[in-house]
């Protein structure tokens, strides 16, 4: 395990990346990646809500008896994801109708859990905050990127600003439905593993 | 460990519940009144989307929403009779009075197409004017489709009160891509100018399977369906059977026609 606030914090963005290595938080990644916008807001709730929760657990960690330690992460997670819910249908109405249930399946994001009980456990509350965010960037670099992919060639936009002239408005590209189908994100998951992996041999299963 | 105690499971269990419900409840109290006025905005901005006034996707602030709300006029009516109701619409709060059991009342099973088992006596129903006359009602509509219940608005034009003029759902929980796609703005499109009432005031409009041939006698009654939305296409179906009936606004569109709005 790296000590170092640097490493703790950048470790997750390539070396050690929830999505891409850990394999966690798949699901909103294909449910929210349609549209870059939803993918930033996203971004935004899981940034705040797994360093708060990390913080937070690691600030009473030598408190919380070990027979309720996840019950008590649990309801921490879950009060965090409700404030941010608040907070998002009060000043961005729009996203969070789009964003829909998946705000409140934060809550369920592997990768918030699984934090809080893999580090913030058995860490000062300062590291704590530094791996929570990064590995919530972590997390929103692959959207981002997925995002970006799929938004780009499933509807021809980027954050809503045309980018190619569509076809069924007289241009010359026709949007590539399949991006907007949740498959899609698994392919371009699939292809940043790749990538990732041609630069970072060590990340390669051995094969038995 | 000293921190495995009975005691001290409960204590902790205790604070840390005390710090989570205060700060969730901060939170929903202090943000409610934004959130309200966001829901009634979204509210507006759906009713003119249905009146046409407002493209689906234009994004429009609260200023523009509110400039363009104010040609809607807002009423309420009893829908077993037709009259308008004595009761300021900013008052009514129809999702609230059809839970209501004072307010409501039980649609028996045969009757009910659309699903949804109670209907408020009263509704809230929008007119559209230009100045001078009428151009447009709208109507809201609910019934269920597939996962929840769709809520949305019918506009009519007035000059037969029977022409579609454009059909919305500001609420519902359908599968994203399929049933879903009732929000998609090609397939909204599709609505303008169909027809709800047969010649002998039967109500035909419907949503079809597959797409409507052209040249048929009833295409002007009918919709593509949405693949892969079989059931959501039908709810849709039905909640116009049953909202377009005699136990939905038949009887306000009938006082309309008698008054001679159109």
């Amino acid at each position: 395990m790296a000590d170092k606030p640097k490493d703790v914090l950048l470790n997750p963005f390539f070396n050690d990346n929830p999505i891409a290595l850990q394999i966690l938080g798949i699901c909103s990644a294909l449910a929210v990646t349609t549209k870059l916008e939803t993918a930033v807001t996203m971004s935004l709730a899981v940034i705040f809500v797994v360093s708060m929760s990390n913080t937070a657990v690691s600030l009473i960690r030598s408190y919380i008896p070990n027979n309720i330690r996840i019950i008590v992460q649990m309801t921490i997670i879950a009060s965090l994801v409700i404030i941010v819910d608040q907070f998002l249908r009060a000043f961005a109405f729009d996203v969070s109708k789009q964003l829909s249930v998946f705000v409140g399946l934060i809550i369920t994001n592997c990768i918030v859990m699984g934090r809080a009980e893999a580090f913030a456990m058995k860490n000062g509350p300062g590291l704590s905050f530094l791996d929570g965010l990064g590995n919530a960037l972590g997390y929103s670099l692959i959207l981002l990127v997925v995002g970006f992919f799929r938004e780009l060639f499933g509807s021809g936009k980027l954050f809503g600003v045309e980018m190619f002239a569509l076809a069924n408005e007289g241009g010359w590209y026709v949007p590539n439905g399949m991006m907007l189908l949740p498959p899609s994100a698994f392919f371009l998951i699939g292809f940043f593993i790749w990538v990732l992996r041609a630069f970072k041999t060590e990340q390669i299963e051995e094969e038995n | 460990m000293a921190q495995d105690t009975v005691g001290r499971t409960f204590g902790v269990a205790l604070a840390v519940c005390l710090v989570c419900s205060v700060l969730v409840a901060a939170a929903a109290v202090s943000l409610k009144p934004t959130q309200s006025v966001n829901k009634a905005l979204d509210k507006k901005r759906n009713i003119l989307m249905a009146a046409g006034l407002l493209k689906s996707g234009e994004s429009a602030g609260a200023a523009r929403i509110n400039e363009l709300y104010e040609q809607i006029e807002a009423r309420v009516i009893d829908l077993s009779t037709g009259e308008y109701a004595d009761v300021s619409p900013s008052d009514f709060d129809s999702r609230r009075a059809a839970l209501d059991p004072s307010q409501s009342e039980v649609i028996s099973p045969d009757k009910d197409l659309a699903g949804i088992k109670r209907r408020a006596k009263l509704s809230d129903v929008y007119m559209v004017s230009d100045g001078n006359r009428i151009r447009k009602v709208i109507l809201p509509i609910n019934g269920k489709g597939l996962w929840s219940t769709l809520y949305g608005f019918l506009a009519l034009d007035t000059k037969d009160l029977n022409t579609v003029r454009g059909l919305v759902y500001y609420e519902h929980a359908e599968t994203p891509g399929l049933g879903g796609e009732v929000d998609n703005p090609n397939w909204k499109a599709l609505w303008d100018g169909k027809k709800v009432y047969g010649d002998n005031g039967e109500v035909r409009i419907e949503v079809v399977k597959g797409q409507v041939v052209p040249g048929n006698p009833a295409a002007q009654y009918q919709v593509d369906g949405l693949s892969g939305a079989t059931i959501t296409a039908r709810g849709v179906k039905d909640m116009l059977r049953y909202w377009m009936g005699d136990e939905g606004f038949a009887p306000y569109l009938d006082k309309l026609r008698d008054q001679g709005v159109s």
